[in-house]
C-alpha cells in the first residue's frame, strides 16, 4: 500500500502542466493556554502571573503551476488572540481592573514560494505584521532551497526582518511629566542556515543554526524592579543583543506505525543565557485513520546575568531585571495529541480530512504551571 | 571553559549524524519519508504552543521558524 502511493507520488511529480490557481489547503488551529505562577514581573518578580490566551488561526494555502511547470504557492494566515493577564492588570497598583487587564492581538501573514521542481530549487517571500495595544511588528522575510542532485538532502537559507515599535507604558506611579512617551522601535535581523538529508527509506535528519541581531528597546516599559533600598524602577536592558541558538532534528520510521520525532537546541546570547532544549515525540498510528502521539520536551536555562530578584537589585547595577522568564530555571512540557483522518472524510465530508487534538502541562521550577489545548482542523 | 566543553559536545554529535552512512532513496522508496508525522518541523497545532515558550523562556530560534521579535516577548 505504501509503495503504491510513493509510486503515485512519484509519478505526480515528474508531470507538468499548466493549472489554475487552486484551493490546496486549509487549516484552523485553536488554542486554549492558561497560566498561574507567583512571579510576575509588571510587579517586579513577585505576585500573581495568572494568564488566558485564546488563539485563532486560519491558514489557506492557493497553489498554481506555471507552463514551465514553476509550482506557485501563495500562504495567506491571520490569527487574532484575546488574552487576560492578571500581572498586566497591575500597571496601575491601585485599579481592581484597568485597560491593561485584556487585549487583542491581530497578526496576518502571506508567503509566497517559487518552486522549480526539476530543478529542486524553492524562492520564498513573505510578510508579516502584528498589532496589539502596546505593540506593533512588521515583519519580513526572503529564503531560498537547493536540494541536492539526489534530491536527498536540502540546504535552505533565510533572512527575516521585524521591525517593532513598542508604546512607552510606564507603571503608573513613575509615570512624571518628562516621562518618555509615544514608542520606542525595536529591530530584530536574523539569518538562518539549515541543512536536510535522508539518510534511508525510514530517517531524515536536519541541522540549523540561527544567528540573531536586536537592536533598541529590548526591555518593556511596565517592568518593574524592587531595589534591596525599597525603591521601584523600570526594567533596564541592554539595547543590543546577539542570539545564537544551534538545533538539530531527527524523524525515524519504527517498523510500520511508530515515528520517532527527536528535536535538540543548544542556545546562547550575549546577555550570558544559555539554554538546552530536548524534545521527543512518538507518534503511534493505532489503526490506519488514527495515531496517538504522546510527546515531552525538557528545557534547561542558565539565567542572564541581569536578573535578579524581588529587592534583590543594587542601585550600583546598570542593567537589571526580575523577569523570571530570564532567570535560572528548568522545565518541563508534556501531553499527548489525538490525530483522526477517516478516510471518507471527518463526519463524511470528504474535503474535511483531518482533525487533530493536542493537549500540553507545562511546569517551571520557578513553581508558574500552565495547561494548553488545541486543535486543529484540515480541509483538504 | 563550560561554553567550550557544550559546542565540543554539539560540534560531537553533528559529527556523528553527519557520519552516518547514508543511501541514495529513490522517490518511489519514500513512502515513509513523506508521511506526515515525519515532518522536520514544528506542525501547525503547536503554533501556540511554540509562542507561549518563546514567551515564557529566554532562549529561541533554531527550529525553522520564529527567531524572536514580532511581540512584547524575549
Amino acid at each position: 500500500m505504501l509503495r503504491l502511493s510513493a509510486q503515485t507520488t512519484a509519478a505526480d511529480s515528474t508531470k507538468y502542466k499548466s493549472t489554475k490557481l487552486k484551493l490546496d489547503e486549509i487549516n484552523l488551529v485553536s488554542s486554549y493556554y492558561k497560566q498561574d505562577g507567583n512571579n510576575a514581573v509588571v510587579t517586579g518578580g513577585t505576585g500573581t502571573e495568572e494568564l488566558t490566551d485564546i488563539s485563532n488561526t486560519i491558514d489557506v494555502r492557493l497553489l498554481k503551476y506555471g507552463k514551465t511547470g514553476i509550482k506557485h504557492t501563495f500562504d495567506v494566515e491571520a490569527g487574532i488572540d484575546h488574552y487576560t493577564s492578571a500581572s498586566s492588570d497591575r500597571i496601575d497598583l491601585q485599579a481592581n481592573s484597568s485597560a491593561s487587564s485584556a487585549d487583542n492581538r491581530f497578526y496576518p501573514s502571506v508567503l509566497y514560494t517559487r518552486e522549480n521542481e526539476e530543478k529542486g530549487s524553492t524562492l520564498g517571500l513573505g510578510l508579516s505584521s502584528s498589532t496589539e495595544f502596546d505593540y506593533q511588528s512588521f515583519g519580513g522575510n526572503v529564503s531560498y532551497s537547493k536540494k541536492t542532485k539526489n534530491k536527498n538532502g536540502e540546504f535552505t537559507a533565510k533572512f527575516q526582518a521585524y521591525l517593532d515599535q513598542v508604546k512607552m507604558i510606564l507603571p503608573v506611579e513613575l509615570r512624571t511629566p518628562n516621562s518618555p512617551s509615544g514608542t520606542e522601535s525595536r529591530n530584530t535581523f536574523a539569518g538562518s542556515l539549515s541543512y536536510s538529508q535522508i539518510i534511508n527509506q525510514n530517517l531524515q535528519i536536519m541541522f540549523l543554526a540561527d544567528l540573531i541581531s536586536q537592536s533598541g528597546y529590548l526591555s518593556l516599559p511596565f517592568h518593574r524592579v524592587y531595589f534591596n533600598d525599597g525603591n521601584v524602577h523600570q526594567e533596564n536592558l541592554p539595547d543590543t543583543r546577539l542570539k545564537i541558538p544551534l538545533g538539530v532534528r531527527a524523524s525515524y520510521f519504527l517498523g510500520d506505525n511508530i515515528i520517532i520525532r527527536a528535536y535538540y537546541r543548544y542556545y546562547t546570547d550575549d546577555w550570558k543565557l544559555t539554554a538546552h532544549t530536548a524534545d521527543l515525540e512518538v507518534p503511534v498510528k493505532l489503526t490506519s485513520f488514527f495515531s496517538i502521539s504522546p510527546f515531552y520536551r525538557y528545557y534547561r536555562q542558565q539565567g542572564t546575568q541581569y536578573f535578579n530578584a524581588y529587592r534583590a537589585h543594587t542601585a550600583a547595577e546598570e542593567f537589571y531585571t526580575s523577569n523570571y522568564d530570564l532567570s535560572t530555571f528548568n522545565s518541563s512540557f508534556y501531553g499527548a495529541g489525538l490525530k483522526f483522518t477517516p478516510p471518507k472524510g471527518v463526519f463524511g465530508i470528504k474535503h474535511f480530512n483531518t482533525v487533530e487534538i493536542r493537549y500540553g502541562h507545562y511546569t517551571k521550577t520557578t513553581q508558574m504551571t500552565s495547561n494548553i489545548v488545541s486543535i486543529n482542523l484540515k480541509y483538504k | 571553559m563550560k561554553k567550550v566543553t557544550t559546542v565540543i559536545r554539539v560540534g560531537a554529535l553533528v559529527f556523528v549524524m553527519s557520519s552516518i552512512s547514508c543511501e541514495s532513496v529513490k522517490e518511489y522508496q519514500k513512502g515513509k519519508l513523506n508521511d506526515s508525522e515525519m515532518v522536520l518541523s514544528n506542525r501547525k497545532i503547536q503554533k501556540t504552543e511554540n509562542s507561549f515558550q518563546t514567551y515564557r523562556e529566554g532562549a529561541s530560534g533554531a527550529n525553522g521558524g520564529k527567531t524572536g521579535g514580532g511581540c512584547g516577548c524575549n
